[in-house]
């Protein structure tokens, strides 16, 4: 694959991603195009077109088109397999994913799609297993480790002293050390509560 | 200084922007702000900072001033600022730019960094916009990570590899090692990944493809397992177990089986089971079927049918590859059902498809056509269903097909005559059917095939002929051929004189071609009448196309290799009394090439000059090129010689499209047969030999003017020559 475009229906980008070194103006350019192309299509025409050296597989969304280039010896058929299991992470991430939510949570739409793909090629074809990688990695976003913190039991889990009303603080607090990112700042378990808007 | 606004708050402000000024008035305060703090260090809001940054760059505005902000987050320690600088990396970097290779550092460290989600993200940034130089620093941590037993990264790795592999060719040698059991996983990550890095490998090497080899049965297990495993439901698509894995084995299974029979045979079963169990009613069993198409055709004949059912899929990609497998699988055992389809498939599909599939029928039919009547009749259906989406050069090569099926001329002139009377807008159906009709309308009068109920009318086979030169269907080429059908018919039927008048209209007419042509042949009608029957016309289409004709030899062997405008200058030529004489050194005029002649010219006055300019060059034998006479009187007749010239050639290139031409003086009659070829190979490896009667009533000396026209490495040459010392037993 070459690169993928995310565009709603009046030509406002919302994700692209490139897989090959291509200047800055020239980006632009090819996606103006591309978006002129695709666009004109009518509802019943091919998902699948040739534009310049390569081959455009597109499929609208609602009101989202999900347009992939690749290369003359690609599948086309299996690409739009892949946009649409892109499609179903976003579903099952967002819960019911709507325009809005890549709107205003485009940088995670590109982490959930860079946990899904590199290079262009998948690199896991469990859905179960890429949303479980992006679940964690969201979790070293919002969980600070400090020395403050207690030793679990299990003695391989930092938690929380915790106060029985809040279940929900423990268990997402209680990461596995070995995947944990440890910050260095000098942090009370308060502190970190209020960071997540949890105290 | 106020907190930096949140990322969502910001995108939510700009929505709310009613014009592109408005926003741009809002991004640039916001930049400005963006700017200030950047300029501060300020390492708490740097992430929110550059966040929106990025947002801002999707919308299309400038954000290089955020490119070193990105390093800076990269090199953080919180896993928050990792994620938004690689991110921002991957947008804003690229490897044109110098300032990229300081990430380098940074992802090496990452790359070994005791958390697998931020060696994820530094194997992903690498994989994804890793340039040739960063590639070759980290290309050994790369290679460490395959290694690793940690799926999660071993994924990852693979797929980092393929990016360093693509970049940086050379390195391909150094994963060799990691790959060894890459297969053997469990993880269909892993497996994925692993084929992708195969694949990628093998594509390059010649080498790498040998040694992979190897790995044939154990693929063909792995693919054995996905389809007969049971319902698995991590990955399970629309009820295909796995087509992403199913799909990238098939595609390395077909790139190692090639041109390998002991790894074609071991894949041939599974092969044949994918085929079968994969479910073509959703788009992921096509997507499934499409590599297996590909892949070795032995194993692949035994799913003719399903391939053959492909054919009326309603997705034009399908439809085009299975056309094109159709096409390969054709053989002389199923060439008739095969056809059966294919012409099926031509009646029906998509115009897109029609020129490809036809010239697919044409070459098909010709390699197997199990008999001469089934060829003519496929070509026939193919004309009359999608006449006008053949290619031009078909007509001439049908043309040919034709005049070399002798025993059928009959029946496919009828055929053809029969369809021109349904249908004559298409092009090339109709020229076809006018050469045939001008070339044997003998035999489509005259009744002789068995077959079909002979047609007793030859006035309708004109009116035919004449009703294409009026149609508005017509093109210029077509009335070309319709013309020149009806002048060969003056030699076949009786009624010459509506030809003749038929020809004479046409004499002035709009189309220069058409208005030449018509020109010749009233030529031909008025002072040549006793040569028309003389002259069994050739193959033309040369004319139409630019290529060349091909000799034609009929009964009398008259027909010289020439296209018809040459043929009719030729002749009129070398019989005219007003021929240019040689003996008493008249000025002549220029000379009329082929092309086109601004009036009509009279009864062939103006039309003949041959030889132009009357510089004589020499002896018959000019830069390599050396001309030989032989004489006999075999013919009964006394005053007729029987001279027979050698074209041989010293130099070092051949000399093509040779072109022997020959004038007379005026009390002599000349005529010349078909040459032996039209090459002179090079280095006197052969010659080309052309028989020249000369009539010589008045048993005058004999002279002779030639003209050697021939093609010299690419160059076109003419040489002029004239011969006056012939042996005096030639001639008296």
């Amino acid at each position: 694959m070459r690169f993928m475009l995310l565009f709603s229906r009046q030509g406002k980008l919302r994700l692209q991603k490139w897989y090959t070194a291509t200047a800055e103006r020239d980006k632009k350019k090819m996606v103006r195009e591309l978006m002129q192309v695709v666009l004109a299509r009518k509802p019943k025409m091919c998902s699948f077109l040739e534009w310049r050296d390569l081959k455009i597989v597109y499929k609208r969304y609602a009101s989202l088109y999900f347009c992939c280039a690749v290369e003359e010896q690609d599948n086309e058929l299996i690409t739009l397999e892949v946009i649409h299991r892109f499609v179903e992470l976003l579903d099952k991430y967002f819960g019911s994913v709507c325009e809005l939510d890549i709107i205003f949570n485009f940088e995670k739409a590109y982490f959930i799609l860079d946990e899904f793909l590199m290079g262009g090629e998948i690199q896991d074809t469990s859905k179960k297993s890429v949303l479980k990688a992006i679940e964690q990695a969201d979790l070293l976003q919002e969980v600070r480790v400090c020395d403050s913190l207690n030793w679990c039991p299990c003695a391989v889990h930092f938690s929380m002293p915790t106060t029985n009303k809040c279940e929900r603080v423990s268990s997402v607090i209680c990461v596995c050390l070995s995947s944990a990112c440890l910050s260095q700042e000098d942090e009370s378990p308060r502190s970190v509560l209020e960071e997540m808007g949890l105290a | 200084m106020p907190a930096p606004i949140r990322l969502r708050e910001l995108i939510r402000t700009i929505r709310t922007a009613r014009t592109q000024a408005e926003e741009r008035e809002m991004i640039q305060k916001e930049c400005a702000a963006i700017r200030s703090s950047f300029r501060e260090e300020d390492n708490t809001y740097r992430c929110r900072n550059v966040a929106k940054l990025l947002y801002m760059h999707m919308l299309g505005y400038p954000a290089h001033f955020g490119q070193l902000e990105c390093l800076k987050l990269i090199a953080s320690q919180k896993f928050t600022d990792k994620r938004i600088g690689y991110l921002g990396a991957m947008l804003l970097l690229d490897e044109r730019q110098d300032v990229h290779l300081l990430m380098t550092n940074c992802i090496k460290n990452d790359l070994n960094h005791s958390t697998q989600y931020v060696q994820g993200l530094a194997l992903c940034t690498l994989g994804c916009m890793g340039s040739s130089e960063m590639c070759r620093d980290l290309a050994g941590e790369v290679e460490k990570l395959l290694k690793t037993s940690n799926s999660y990264l071993r994924k990852k790795a693979a797929l980092c590899a393929v990016h360093v592999i693509r970049k940086v060719p050379e390195l391909m040698e150094m994963f060799l090692p990691a790959t060894k059991n890459l297969l053997s996983e469990k993880n269909h990550g892993v497996l994925h990944t692993s084929v992708v890095l195969l694949t990628e490998m093998c594509e390059r090497s010649p080498d790498m493809l040998t040694h992979f080899r190897k790995l044939v049965p154990q693929l063909v297990r792995i693919l054995k397992n996905l389809i007969m495993s049971g319902y698995s439901p991590e990955h399970d698509v629309s009820g295909i177990s796995d087509p992403f894995l199913q799909v990238r084995i098939l595609r390395l299974l077909r790139i190692l089986g090639k041109s390998d029979d002991d790894s074609s045979e071991a894949m041939n079963d599974i092969l044949a089971q994918v085929a079968t169990n994969t479910e073509t009613s959703k788009n992921v069993g096509n997507a499934i079927l499409f590599p297996l198409l590909q892949t070795d055709h032995n194993a692949v004949q035994r799913h003719r049918s399903t391939i053959v059912d492909c054919l009326k899929d309603l997705d034009v990609s399908i439809k085009r590859r299975a056309m094109e497998l159709s096409f390969a699988l054709v053989n002389g055992n199923n060439i008739r059902g095969m056809m059966k389809e294919l012409l099926y498939f031509l009646d029906s599909c998509d115009p897109e498809f029609k020129a490809d599939c036809a010239s697919g029928v044409f070459l098909a039919a010709e390699k197997y056509a199990p008999s001469k009547r089934w060829h003519i009749d496929t070509i026939m259906r193919v004309l009359t269903t999608a006449g006008s989406y053949v290619r031009d050069d078909s007509v001439p090569n049908l043309i040919q097909l034709i005049t070399n099926s002798v025993e059928m001329h009959a029946y496919t002139v009828q055929r053809l005559y029969k369809a021109l009377l349904d249908d004559i807008s298409q092009q090339p159906l109709v020229q076809v059917a006018s050469w045939c009709i001008g070339e044997y309308g003998d035999l489509l009068v005259s009744g002789q095939c068995e077959e079909e109920e002979p047609i007793q009318v030859k006035d309708e086979v004109l009116d035919v002929l004449e009703g294409l030169l009026v149609s508005n269907l017509s093109t210029p080429v077509t009335r070309g051929y319709s013309l020149t059908a009806i002048m060969k018919l003056s030699t076949r039927f009786s009624s010459v004189n509506r030809i003749k008048k038929v020809v004479s209209i046409y004499g002035s007419s709009i189309d220069v071609e058409l208005q030449q042509r018509a020109v010749e042949y009233n030529a031909l009608f008025k002072k040549y009448d006793h040569m028309r029957y003389e002259l069994r016309w050739c193959s033309t289409h040369s004319l139409l196309t630019g290529g060349r004709t091909r000799s034609h030899l009929n009964e009398t062997g008259l027909v010289a290799n020439l296209g018809l405008h040459s043929l009719t200058f030729m002749y009129l030529q070398l019989c005219a009394n007003d021929l240019l004489d040689l003996l008493g050194g008249h000025d002549v005029g220029p000379v009329i090439q082929t092309a086109l002649p601004t009036k009509p010219a009279s009864a062939g006055g103006e039309l003949l000059d041959l030889l132009g300019d009357l510089s004589l060059s020499g002896m018959p034998s000019m830069n390599g090129l050396k001309i030989e006479f032989t004489f006999e009187r075999s013919n009964p007749n006394p005053n007729i010689s029987v001279i027979t010239i050698h074209a041989s050639n010293t130099t070092e290139a051949d000399m093509t499209d040779f072109v022997f031409q020959a004038a007379v003086p005026k009390t002599f009659q000349l005529q010349l047969l078909s040459p032996s070829s039209n090459v002179v190979p090079a280095l006197n490896q052969g010659n080309i030999t052309q028989v020249i009667r000369v009539l010589n009533p008045q048993k005058q000396q004999l002279r002779m003017r030639i003209k050697l026209t021939y093609t010299y490495k690419g160059a076109p040459v003419q040489d002029l020559a004239e011969v006056n010392n012939f042996p005096p037993q030639s001639w008296q």
